[in-house]
């Protein structure tokens, strides 16, 4: 294979079977499952693990994630939520056991009779779908959580919603990766930023991508390329031409709080609020602290908004007046990678003629979902990588927001 | 039937015609998608955006990615709201970000009191519409539903006032008919019923009161299948409009026949 690169060729160029751009969870996830199916990989990222990675609460939580309207989603979130507990022990049994899976259930709860009646009515949607969401009378939800506001208007058992600790798993996969990188191999985690894809003819973005340009100068020569830099695909030079990588920045502003001793646990359950219309969580660490989250916003402001902390710890009160006593010891906020249909932008791209361009695979977009959806994501490229296309997965193709590409009729 | 009636009809605001009397909001939308589709079906030609939650389009933004190239792609005319804002200062550095940004001299001037009623405050509200008409701003009061503050905002030169049903968000409807019909008699700008719409029939009885148009965002975006609401919206606002126009019958105490029983065969 041959490919035509910037001169002069650098000594430090780098070759590898597959080349990742971007190491946050589902880039991470993806260099892994390539990796244990025999691939050399390398991740090109800055700082991995410090996107929306960093800041998510990391809930495995395809059923209480359920909205109106997006249930063609729900066979995706499903089938990787099943995947995690496997996904989880196959790290373990690497020796990397440390990922904060936790198999306690979710609550749903409600505070006033408007929030009643609404988890009522989406347990009626979730229902239909032939998911589990039980009732609870108030006082049996505070059987199983004491810290519980008495004065609650529902509270709905969930009890295959589960957690991860996204920054363990994100370092554990890191971890991983590198002690298995081929042997000498110094170059399975690059610290740099991936600026342009390179193409087997430089002047057609369709032919066979075949590399990576970084930001120092080197190119990552490479038989795939997996785009999974978030928020960042859309900046990246040499997608193929007609592509359009529909991107928003959505941000999100979460909380990390130190349960004191005498407070602990302050919940066992993810607890997952709707407080007079207003959605909050509070998800508990293994570590002893919680997670409460999280804001959304379409402001562009990076930084983390007074008005949401305010909002989420005066919310996350009413499901546990105790959280008054905590101590505020982070608050983060980042972009999630929003798309026009809220589903991910996962899989290869048309090129005009009806055939895809060779060697080159998406993986953005995941919103919201991007922790859930790792290992579905991970499974799925691997896949492509193998040559196998599952047609169940052809509604979230990455170019089905791009008219010039003429994306195959969706099933 | 609805197409003629909206060419024939249309609401005219600062001399610009609009097709429909159905004004959109877009907060509380699930998805881009979604809310594209909702907007769509409820064919408004104006849609209202809260300048403090939404970024701004970028200067030469190439990508169909945001709200605002939504309403461009769809034609829909931006309406910039100052919703969050608290005070006349805060408002009127919103309106001038929305200038700026949308290049439109319209703004929805939302001053609000608090954030449990979200309820209009009456005296920073007077005082944000006499400076940004000052300032060349047409101004779209939302209001509390009291007949002597609208026309008051009239008089400052609000180009149309904008009552509530009820307070944001809370689908309870028009809670006091009789001042919003008070306030229509009164007014010489478009009456534009804002907030409190829970279904269709909230939207068609505004209409009937005699309002302008309807606004509303929640009644829709946050509806199970915010679409078929949309659709729904979209001839509540006909059907209350030509309703209003066509004259109701009186009530009465008694019934009355609707054929006389004089002169009828005995079959």
């Amino acid at each position: 294979m041959s490919c035509t690169v910037p001169d002069p060729l650098n000594a430090h160029d780098l070759s590898t079977d597959v080349a990742v751009i971007g190491g946050g969870i589902i880039g991470l996830g993806i260099a892994l499952q390539a990796q244990r199916a025999g691939h050399s990989v390398t991740l090109i990222d800055p700082a991995p693990g410090t996107g929306a990675t960093f800041a998510a609460a990391g809930m495995l939580a395809p059923v209480s994630e359920l909205h109106y309207q997006e249930e063609n989603l729900l066979p995706l979130t499903l089938a990787s939520a099943a995947l995690w507990p496997g996904f989880i022990q196959a790290l373990a049994e690497d020796g990397y056991p440390e990922t904060g899976f936790r198999s306690t259930p979710t609550l749903a709860l409600g505070a006033d009779a408007a929030d009643r009646t609404a988890l009522a009515d989406l347990r009626e949607a979730q229902t239909r779908q032939g998911l589990d969401v039980a009732p609870l009378t108030i006082r049996e939800a505070r059987k199983r959580e004491p810290l519980l506001s008495p004065n609650l208007g529902a509270a709905h058992l969930i009890a295959h919603d589960h957690q991860v600790d996204p920054r363990a798993v994100a370092a554990a996969i890191e971890a991983r990766l590198v002690a298995a990188g081929a042997e000498g191999q110094d170059h399975t985690v690059v610290r740099a930023r991936a600026t342009a894809l390179l193409h087997e003819d430089p002047f057609d973005t369709r032919s066979r991508t075949c590399g990576v340009l970084l930001d120092d100068g080197r190119v990552v020569r490479a038989r795939e390329v997996v785009v999974a830099n978030g928020m960042g695909a859309a900046g990246l030079g040499g997608l193929p031409e007609g592509l359009v990588l529909q991107l928003r920045p959505v941000h999100g502003d979460i909380l990390r709080l130190r349960v004191p001793a005498h407070l602990q646990p302050l919940c066992t359950a993810t607890l997952r609020g709707m407080v007079r219309g207003l959605p909050v969580y509070v998800v508990p660490r293994n570590d002893g602290t919680v997670v409460i989250g999280a804001s959304s916003r379409e402001d562009g402001s990076a930084g983390v908004n007074a008005g949401s902390v305010h909002q989420l710890l005066r919310d996350a009160q009413v499901l546990l007046p105790a959280v008054a006593e905590l101590e505020l010891i982070e608050t983060t906020a980042r972009a999630r990678p929003g798309t026009p249909d809220n589903a991910p932008l996962l899989g290869r791209v048309a090129a005009s003629d009806g055939t895809e361009v060779p060697g080159l695979v998406i993986a953005t977009g995941f919103f919201r979902h991007g922790v859930l959806l790792t290992p579905i994501a991970a499974l799925i490229t691997t896949q492509l990588l193998a040559g196998v296309r599952d047609p169940a997965w052809d509604r979230f193709r990455p170019d089905r927001f791009s008219p010039a590409l003429q994306p195959q009729e969706i099933p | 039937m609805t197409q003629t009636l909206t060419q024939t009809d249309p609401l005219v605001i600062d001399g610009i015609p609009l097709g429909s009397r159905l004004i959109m909001g877009t907060g509380g939308a699930p998805s881009l998608d979604g809310l594209g589709a909702a907007l769509v079906a409820s064919g408004t030609e104006l849609t209202t955006v809260a300048m403090r939650r939404y970024s701004a389009p970028a200067a030469g933004s190439t990508g169909g990615t945001n709200l605002f190239d939504l309403l461009i792609e769809n034609n829909i005319r931006v309406l910039p709201n100052t919703a969050g804002c608290f005070t006349a200062r805060e408002a009127l550095m919103t309106a001038e970000l929305g200038r700026e940004a949308l290049e439109t001299d319209w703004v929805k001037l939302e001053v609000i009191a608090d954030e449990h009623t979200l309820l209009p405050d009456a005296v920073e509200l007077v005082e944000a519409t006499e400076a940004l008409v000052a300032r060349g701003f047409k101004v779209f009061a939302y209001t509390n539903d009291d007949p002597v503050l609208a026309l008051r905002l009239e008089q400052l030169g609000a180009a149309a006032v904008m009552p509530l049903g009820a307070p944001i968000g809370t689908g309870l409807g028009i809670l006091n008919p009789h001042n919003i019909e008070l306030i229509v008699s009164r007014a010489s700008v478009p009456v534009i019923l804002d907030a409190g719409i829970g279904t269709a029939s909230d939207a068609a009885l505004a209409m009937e009161l005699g309002c302008d148009a309807v606004l509303l965002a929640s009644a829709v975006t946050r509806a199970q299948d915010p679409v078929a609401m949309a659709q729904a919206f979209r001839h509540a606002v006909i059907g209350g409009r030509l309703a209003a126009q066509a004259g109701r019958i009186p009530r009465r105490t008694h019934a009355l026949a609707s054929s006389a029983m004089e002169g009828r065969p005995d079959l």
